[in-house]
């Protein structure tokens, strides 16, 4: 079971609960390696996240869904120190509220992709560093279903 | 066939809990018009926007049922732009002699809550925490920085300039000038910006009165000249707020191919504006506007800083009323104030904050979500 943990939400006790995509299509799922997912653009190549049926550099409408990998580099990063007004919704309260790292990570393709991070603490974020992709929970929903998103963080050293 | 703008008003930003942001459009409507002498039934056509204070046309409510033509615009933070460059293309195009531009907003405390839907994205978007425009300013001055080497002094240094601009203005919603330590010492809100590098949406009203030029001479007061108003969009590439990727290729902003577009339509370069007015929803905006508008090289901000280059004294003053961060922003008003401050200067009549030698050509640009600016150039 893929298992982030960059928010602050006391799952541990609900690890043996079911997961499912916050919004479907955003990243390969279910995969033991999860990717991000994309679209490429059939008459120019280009790259869009999250994939669409359309080109927004040639005008195009030939496009395909592709898997755009699970690592990059930290283009710009910020830290969101107070805890969003709504449309923000997960099972955060302003007591448990936990500071996130956002940031554009530089895939491998080249595209830069907006992601929460699991640093969040400017000693941590350095532009450049190696960063990797992880599933992190955001909300149990009405149904007792555990609905997870993307997220980077810090590149693991083997 | 010249457009001039013969009367400004303002209902001063801020908060004005006893007026709804109608009342606020029409106040500044009503001090727009006697400025130049006329009244409503002189109006032929209006172009109005507002973000939450209701719909712009419902101001003939007010302002009084004169069956001209009033038509709602709507560009986010560029709103005012947007207007004002309808009402030019309407003077330009021969259809009308005079009309009235205004914009008006009444926003609720704390930062805005834009709809994911709203802006084509999918929920997924604003729930998990990435809609957040103070995030992607951040993000960009971040990045800004990092390549161009702009230290965190000269961040505070456009905060000082806003508050002390601000505390000259009578009409600024923050009266107070800021020290250094106060603006330093503030509480961090998005990495690298903390407290008093943001402005805050608020309320308020602005209008003017635009004519053909050769009927000027028939109004009150001292015309000035509005040279171009241009509007545009972002290309692909440009990075942008509100977006979940960014292209591999960076690609002008909005703001540039804006600016350079209203330059080469009114013949003058960026060495030939006395004072300018630069979108400052926060101090990294103003740092990067300044380049992108082409009043200096990437990275000169930081000497130009230093050296007061835009304070009121300087060779280019930049937001002389305090901008957007002493004046908050009511969005559909912001980009006009932007243009009331100019036409003040320009006139001659911005009291303690007048730009000294009598300035000749003002300047006023606004950026707003998704990417689209609109640059002013004005002259006298």
């Amino acid at each position: 079971m893929v298992v982030g943990g960059a928010l602050n939400m006391g799952i541990t006790e609900d690890r043996m609960r079911e997961q499912q995509p916050l919004h479907d299509g955003l990243f390969s799922w279910p995969d033991a390696q999860p990717e991000l997912l994309g679209s490429q653009c059939n008459q120019c190549g280009e790259h869009a996240f999250p994939a669409q049926t359309s080109c927004r550099s040639c005008t195009g409408t030939d496009t395909q869904i592709v898997k755009m990998g699970r690592t990059g580099t930290l283009w710009t990063w910020t830290i969101q120190s107070f805890m969003p007004k709504a449309p923000y919704h997960t099972d955060e309260t302003p007591e448990s509220f936990q500071p996130y790292g956002v940031g554009y990570v530089e895939l491998e393709n080249g595209l830069r992709v907006e992601s929460r991070l699991r640093e969040n603490t400017p000693e941590q974020l350095t532009i450049g560093m190696p960063m990797q992709l992880e599933i992190i929970p955001v909300r149990v929903d009405e149904n007792g279903i555990e609905r997870v998103t993307f997220s980077f963080r810090a590149q693991e050293v083997n | 066939m010249d457009v001039a703008i013969v009367g400004v008003g303002l209902h001063p930003f801020g908060r004005s809990p006893a007026l709804s942001g109608l009342e606020q459009g029409a106040n500044a409507a009503r001090a727009a018009m006697a400025d130049a002498g006329v009244d409503f039934k002189a109006m032929q056509f209006a172009f109005g926007g507002s973000q939450d204070g209701g719909n712009a046309d419902s101001l003939v409510n007010l302002l009084g049922l004169t069956g001209l033509q009033f038509t709602n615009i709507w560009n986010g933070c560029a709103t005012g732009g947007s207007s004002l460059n309808a009402a030019y293309s309407a003077i330009k195009s021969g259809q009308y002699d005079v009309g009235l531009v205004v914009g008006f907003d009444k926003h609720p405390r704390g930062a805005f809550n834009p709809q994911p839907k709203d802006w084509g994205l999918d929920d997924w978007y604003g729930e998990t925490g990435l809609m957040l425009t103070t995030q992607f300013f951040a993000m960009k001055i971040q990045r800004y920085m990092h390549d161009h080497g702009i230290s965190n002094d000269t961040l505070i240094r456009v905060a000082e300039k806003a508050f002390r601009n601000g505390s000259i203005t009578p009409t600024a919603w923050r009266q107070a000038a800021l020290s250094w330590e106060e603006i330093a010492n503030a509480p961090m809100v998005s990495e690298p910006l903390s407290k008093y590098m943001f402005c805050s949406p608020a309320e308020g009203g602005c209008a003017l009165v635009v004519c053909r030029a050769d009927m000027a001479h028939k109004f009150g007061g001292k015309p000035v000249i509005l040279n171009t108003a241009v509007v545009r969009s972002r290309h692909y590439g440009s990075f942008e707020v509100f977006s979940p990727a960014q292209a591999p290729e960076m690609a002008q902003s909005p703001t540039v191919t804006a600016s350079s577009a209203a330059f080469e339509l009114a013949g003058i370069g960026p060495e030939d504006v006395g004072v300018a007015q630069l979108q400052d929803t926060e101090v990294g905006a103003e740092i990067m506007h300044m380049a992108e508008n082409g009043f200096c090289a990437h990275g000169d901000q930081e000497q130009w800083l230093a050296d007061g280059v835009t304070e009121i004294t300087g060779r280019l003053p930049v937001n002389t009323d305090g901008g957007c961060l002493a004046n908050g922003e009511p969005v559909g008003a912001s980009g006009l104030r932007q243009v009331y401050e100019i036409c003040l200067q320009l006139r001659g009549d911005a009291g303690a904050r007048q730009v000294p030698n009598a300035p000749k050509v003002g300047y006023t640009h606004v950026y707003g979500a998704p990417g689209i600016s609109g640059v002013n150039i004005l002259s006298i």
